[in-house]
């Protein structure tokens, strides 16, 4: 017996615990529930909200752009310094504060201990902590809207050395707040991105293996490496920047002149800083879509009731995406001036990552297929995503064709392409991860008819905004321009077709009240909705209690997981689902047995 | 089943909207219909691959949906199907690569005889520079740019002398020849784009990029910037016109080079005086204008942007327009100016003038005029001082109903649009920004509220904003 | 961008390595009984595992600033700086804080509370006489000329030094936390937040060096 035992179990199983685990942290106020909360799914709240908040400033940002664009001649409102701001703020606020800190803050924070089955983040407090940093980069950022001469207005891009001298709209305190705020984020990600790694790879509960993780921990798990990794580099160049503007060093700052006035910079280079913010900004591409491709994955087969096809090579896919997302960044510097031959190689990493990718396409897609698929609301997203994507996805492979990109860069096929991949995909699994864990983090099902609504709206509103966008871009029509005026090439039509886009992005916008509506309202009137509302296998769903309590599982014992998380449609089972701490017969039958004996072998030991 | 029917529309509308859109690739004039070619065999790609990819997923919504007695097949995975997927998409990549690497590696193999021309950004404006005869540019340097050396031309090197020198955002170029554009960047970045040639790349300061090309089509085309860089970014476009030979020849030779630049005559404001003569019935003996002859003051303004307009007026270039009453009764009197050393001597008479500021005659509201003058102040300087480097005139002091009627003029397409006023364009386009009834009259309330402020001073704070400034 | 590249090629090469040698014989779809205690295969404790993470991203920044120096090096108005000769003394007051700490670490395996006290405080002096003598080497250079702002070879000397600086600091933080359990005598705390402690001073003396000595040779 000793020895068959021992054979089980190799060393390499066996967690060495050189400290004992401390006992959770367990509040005993109101304040130190939802406030000073170490618990992640509070922390994860905290995040969502403050994310989402911020995010309708963005939203508002956009509207205000689209106003312009659409109807250049009727808002007093909106000058050309205004408008980049908004250009500037919108991007800044969607990418980092919005989306980055959304997916790893917000469902990071949510489902890697749930997921896991772990009964918190390893670090509670750092993780706290990680929280309030990040309200303090927000807080930063928002403030910079109220100091004189306003919010940078340099493009989200911050590049040198526009951001830093006059002609710029926000050069004095505004630009200076903006990179701390992003300083201060970066600081703040790392304590909570410790915490993500160091969860995933210490905390998982008996019989969670690398290889059973759900793809969501997966996508957050990758994501967060590389965010970890590339966000110095952000680091970096907003500290050279900061010294650049207060003290007058020349990191990025060559000799030039400012409002027709020779400046005291000189000999640095500009280039140096787009290669670090680039360094920086590919990875970020994939910090927001690598987790949207993990959670889609189990929506998907969550609601086709079938399980992710290929998961092997999803897993692989992410991890190489992952790795090769750190030699692509020049592709956003073709036309910059670089050194022209470096054209070739981005060139062709960039559309060696396209393979991964389509894998990724091709598996969803195939998931589908057999499947028994029940449109749900979040279903709905998650194949809208899969549309979304492919569009966004295969743009991508115009702009990371180095030729290709000479007569698309700078122009709004680029605005459009990112957008589609970059803005609606995330945000539509945004959509869609919130309407499939609603259940589980309120304990009440939302309301169908209205997210059915904004389904649809959001859907086909944001194709029928960036689609045609694209052809814009074929014209030749630049981004970041305030009003196009009389402009010899373009055709007039053009700017038919922007007030056409700017009333789909007002309807967009204004859907989004349906949504909000949609999860206040179900808070308090929502149908319960059990424990598993959608028969879901991953461990989340399994809770005691839903909401989960603080401790997320039994209080006694962490789950023990048997299976991978995609176990739908298992031939000969009794329910078209087994959830992941569901042993199978025999093995039930084994432990059974085993009890019952080594109940019988201490009986007869009494 | 509606969702899947969704899907198939937005099939089938996306290829439709391809097909029909009038939105899409300018016609081209340059020798790049490589790159036309490779943009195409990516729309087939990708357009296959759209179209097969997603409608196999509305077969799959329609064909597998739920039904409650039905299960899914249970499939982990298909090693076989997933390497062939994995190797057609390969082959798919490769066959965009291919020819995306071709063509790059000749953009980036200039050819060896091809003609060199030099095109500078700076905001918000284009200028350029010819080789000149030598074929060979002369030094610059971004420390020498001053008011008097706008290109940074170092006078001591023989080879700048025969430099052409075009402060004008448009440049010739002759059809059917190899040319090389080399980029530079007076202060912040900016991108040379022009859409029909299909290449753009970026100026950097500090560096010299470049792109090249052949024109293949005679004709005007518009130079766009391409990169964000600051309040007039949309504004600051410029014009490439591609001549044949002989056309080009007689404009090439009609520019001015570094040589004559620096032997330009210096006014005289002695012999100005009698040359003022003229000017004094309207603009009164001190320039301090009057408003009863529609004259406006003239004395303090710059020599520069008199120069400007008195050479605009000259050529019919203001004052032409119809319905630009006043302009028309200028125009003729600028011809007493018979030559180019009596605008210089009137000009520096102008220039000993005493400056006092104007009388205020419009009223309105200063602070929402001065919400507006963030636009504005980023040409004309904070103060409305004026800043040469931006081609902006000064505004504080000057006649206040006469920069109002000038708002409304540019607002009317009235000033501006002659395609020969260089910089007139831009106003014009940056007028358009006084969107409400009344913002004319704020913002030159606000002008008014800067008459005090002493110009010297004001170019100073300005340059001290940022610690970079030379003091 | 080449040191970056290399130090991200080197610990992507290790992840992807680790994740395929973890993942490649594995059929996830076939269910069976757990058969340890818990994940997480054959890792130290959490918290030395979140120390590794940071080092990777603490190295990562420095990557890049080492990127970016070098980059910047090429242009053409980098004036060399002379190093004083303090900096000599300080890198070895640094390599002496080290070895203070390897020697309360030792002590930490050895119960040895003499040993752990006194290892804790030379690691902490000789991190502040560090910074101290930073601060020298700073003062030394402005009063001869050398500015932040006067040359880039200047300016990343400042920056690199200070952020030098300000890790150590961090540092100095988890070290004071640390001497606070080996005075009350936790064991178990203190042995963890000693080893903790001399890991990272290690991994500090090391990145001086490469940039004391990146400055040195150019």
């Amino acid at each position: 017996m000793a020895q068959v035992a021992h054979d089980a179990v190799t060393d390499a199983d066996l967690r060495p615990f050189e400290v004992a685990e401390e006992p959770l942290y367990h509040p005993k106020t109101f304040i130190g529930k939802y406030i000073w909360s170490q618990d992640a799914k509070i922390i994860a709240i905290q995040y969502g909200i403050t994310a989402i908040g911020i995010g309708l400033v963005a939203l508002v940002l956009s509207i205000l752009m689209r106003l312009q664009l659409g109807f250049p001649e009727s808002f007093a409102l909106i000058d050309p310094a205004n408008y980049l701001q908004f250009v500037t703020m919108h991007g800044m606020i969607m990418v980092i504060y919005l989306l980055t800190a959304l997916f790893l803050g917000g469902f990071g924070n949510y489902l890697i201990p749930l997921m896991c089955g772990a009964r918190d983040m390893v670090f509670p407090y750092v993780n706290m902590i990680s929280y309030w940093v990040y309200l303090a980069a927000v807080l930063i950022l928002v403030a910079s809207f109220f100091v004189p001469g306003g919010p940078t207005g340099a493009g989200w891009t911050l590049y040198p050395p526009q951001a830093v001298i006059g002609g710029t709209p926000g050069t004095g305190a505004g630009i200076i707040l903006m990179l701390i705020s992003l300083c201060v984020f970066i600081i703040g990600f790392t304590m909570g991105g410790l915490n993500y790694v160091v969860t995933v790879l210490q905390a998982r509960t008996r019989g969670m293996t690398l290889m059973r993780m759900p793809l969501t921990v997966w996508g957050i798990f990758m994501a967060t490496v590389l965010a970890l990794l590339a966000f110095p580099a952000l680091f970096v160049s907003c500290i050279m920047m900061i010294l650049d503007r207060l003290i007058g060093t020349s990191f990025f700052m060559p000799a030039m002149i400012a409002e027709g006035a020779q400046t005291a910079y000189d000999g640095g280079s500009p280039i140096l800083f787009q290669h670090l913010f680039w360094f920086f900004g590919h990875p970020e591409v994939y910090i927001v879509a690598l987790p949207a491709f993990g959670i889609v994955s189990d929506v998907l087969a969550t609601h086709a009731r079938k399980n992710i096809f290929g998961y092997r090579m999803m897993v692989w896919a992410i991890v190489a995406i992952g790795a090769l997302s750190f030699i692509v960044w020049a592709h956003h510097m073709y036309v910059s001036g670089m050194n022209p031959y470096f054209g070739f190689f981005f060139a062709t990493t960039t559309l060696i990552i396209a393979v991964p990718t389509a894998i990724k396409v091709y598996n969803w897609v195939l998931t589908l297929w057999r499947g028994n698929i029940q449109l749900t609301v979040p279903m709905l997203f998650a194949i809208g995503f899969i549309f979304t994507f492919i569009n966004g996805g295969l743009t991508g492979l115009f702009l990371g064709n180095v030729t290709v990109d000479l007569p698309l860069s700078d122009t709004y096929f680029v605005v459009a392409h990112f957008h589609m991949v970059m803005a609606v995909s995330p945000v539509l699994v945004v959509f869609g991860a919130i309407y499939h864990w609603y259940p589980k983090i309120t304990g009440r099902m939302f309301d169908e008819t209205l997210g059915k609504i904004h389904f649809w709206i959001t859907f086909l509103g944001t194709y029928a905004i960036y689609y045609p966008m694209h052809y814009l871009g074929f014209e030749g029509v630049p981004r970041r321009y305030y009003a196009y005026g009389e402009t010899a090439f373009m055709s007039e039509s053009a700017q038919d077709l922007n007030v056409a886009i700017s009333v789909a992005a007002i309807v967009v916008a204004l859907a989004q009240v349906i949504f909000i509506y949609n999860v206040i309202k179900s808070l308090f009137s929502g149908e319960k909705a059990g424990h598993n509302p959608w028969n879901a296998t991953t461990l989340e769903w399994q809770t005691p209690h839903t909401p989960p309590r603080h401790g997320n599982f039994d209080e006694d014992q962490l789950p023990s997981v048997y299976r991978w998380a995609y176990d739908y449609g298992v031939p000969g089972a009794e329910q078209d689902f087994i959830p992941q701490n569901v042993p199978s017969e025999e093995m039930a039958a084994a432990r059974a047995q085993g009890e019952a004996r080594a109940q019988g072998e201490t009986k007869t030991d009494g | 089943m509606a969702f899947a029917v969704a899907l198939i529309i937005l099939i089938v509308g996306s290829v439709l909207f391809h097909i029909l859109s009038p939105w899409y690739l300018t016609p081209l004039a340059s020798n790049w219909g490589l790159i036309d070619f490779t943009i195409d065999v990516t729309f087939w790609v990708t357009g296959i691959v759209f179209v097969a990819v997603n409608g196999f997923m509305a077969y799959c919504v329609i064909k597998f949906r739920y039904n409650k007695e039905k299960r899914s097949e249970y499939e982990p995975e298909n090693p076989k199907l997933e390497f062939w997927l994995t190797a057609i998409t390969a082959v798919g990549v490769a066959a965009m690569l291919a020819p995306g690497l071709i063509v790059w590696a000749e953009f980036v193999t200039v050819p060896e005889d091809a003609d060199e021309i030099e095109a500078i950004g700076q905001q918000w404006h284009w200028s350029y520079r010819l080789p000149g005869d030598d074929g060979k540019f002369g030094n610059v340097d971004a420390k020498r740019i001053t008011d008097d050396n706008p290109f940074g031309m170092d006078p001591d090197d023989p080879h700048g002398q025969d430099d052409r020198l075009i402060e004008s955002n448009v440049v010739h170029l002759p059809i059917g020849r190899d040319v090389k554009i080399n980029l530079r960047s007076k202060d912040v970045l900016h991108n040379f784009t022009v859409a029909q040639f299909r290449v753009k790349m970026d100026l950097v300061p500090g560096l010299v990029s470049y792109l090249w090309l052949k024109p293949t089509k005679v004709g005007e085309f518009e130079v766009l910037c391409e990169e964000l860089c600051g309040i007039g970014h949309f504004a600051m476009r410029g014009k490439v016109v591609v001549d044949e030979a002989a056309d080009y020849e007689a404009w090439y030779a009609a520019q001015p080079t570094y040589a004559d630049i620096l032997a330009r005559p210096q006014g005289d404001p002695v012999a100005g005086q009698a040359q003022y003569a003229v000017c004094v019935a309207c603009h009164g003996p001190e320039g301090k204008g009057m408003q009863i002859m529609n004259s406006p003051k003239i004395a303090g303004q710059e020599d520069w942007y008199l120069r400007r307009q008195l050479n605009y007026y000259k050529a019919g270039v203001r004052g032409a327009h119809p319905q630009d009453t006043f302009g028309q009764q200028m125009a003729p009197m600028v011809m007493t100016l018979v030559n180019e050393q009596a605008m210089e001597d009137v000009i520096a008479y102008i220039g000993t003038l005493p400056d006092e500021p104007a009388e205020v005659t419009i009223t309105g509201d200063a602070e929402r005029g001065e919400d507006i003058w963030v636009t504005c102040g980023a040409c004309h300087g904070y103060d409305a001082e004026g800043i040469k480097a931006l081609n902006a005139p000064r505004m504080a002091g000057m006649t206040d109903w006469y920069l109002a009627r000038q708002l409304e003029n540019f607002k009317a397409d009235i000033r501006g649009r002659h395609a020969d006023d260089l910089y007139g364009w831009q106003m014009a386009e940056m007028a358009r920004i006084l969107k409400y009834d009344g913002a004319v009259n704020d913002v030159v309330a606000y002008i008014n509220t800067l008459g005090e402020t002493q110009v010297a001073d004001a170019s100073a704070q300005a340059g001290a904003a940022y610690p970079g400034a030379e003091e | 961008m080449t040191a970056t590249l290399v130090f991200l090629a080197l610990l992507m090469g290790a992840v992807v390595w680790w994740l395929v040698r973890q993942t490649i014989n594995v059929k996830p779809w076939v269910a069976s009984a757990p058969s340890g205690a818990q994940e997480g295969v054959g890792f130290p404790a959490p918290p030395k595992v979140a120390l590794g993470v940071l080092l990777a991203v603490i190295t990562s920044l420095f990557a890049l600033f080492v990127s970016a120096y070098s980059i910047r090096m090429e242009l053409s108005d980098w004036r060399p700086l002379p190093e004083p000769d303090l900096l000599w003394v300080n890198t070895a007051i640094l390599f002496a804080g080290s070895l203070g700490l390897q020697w309360a670490w030792r002590g930490a395996a050895r119960e040895q509370w003499l040993a752990i006290r006194w290892g804790l405080v030379v690691g902490g002096g000789c991190a502040l006489a560090f910074m101290a003598g930073q601060f020298m080497a700073w003062q030394g250079l402005a009063a001869s000329g050398y500015l932040v702002a006067s040359n880039p070879a200047n300016s990343f000397f400042y920056v690199l030094t200070g952020l030098h600086v300000l890790h150590l600091l961090g540092g100095l933080v988890a070290l004071a936390r640390t001497a606070g359990h080996a005075w009350a005598g936790a064991l178990a705390k203190t042995r963890l937040g000693v080893e903790l402690c001399a890991v990272y001073w290690h991994f500090l003396f090391v990145v001086w060096l490469i940039l004391f000595g990146l400055m040195l040779s150019t």
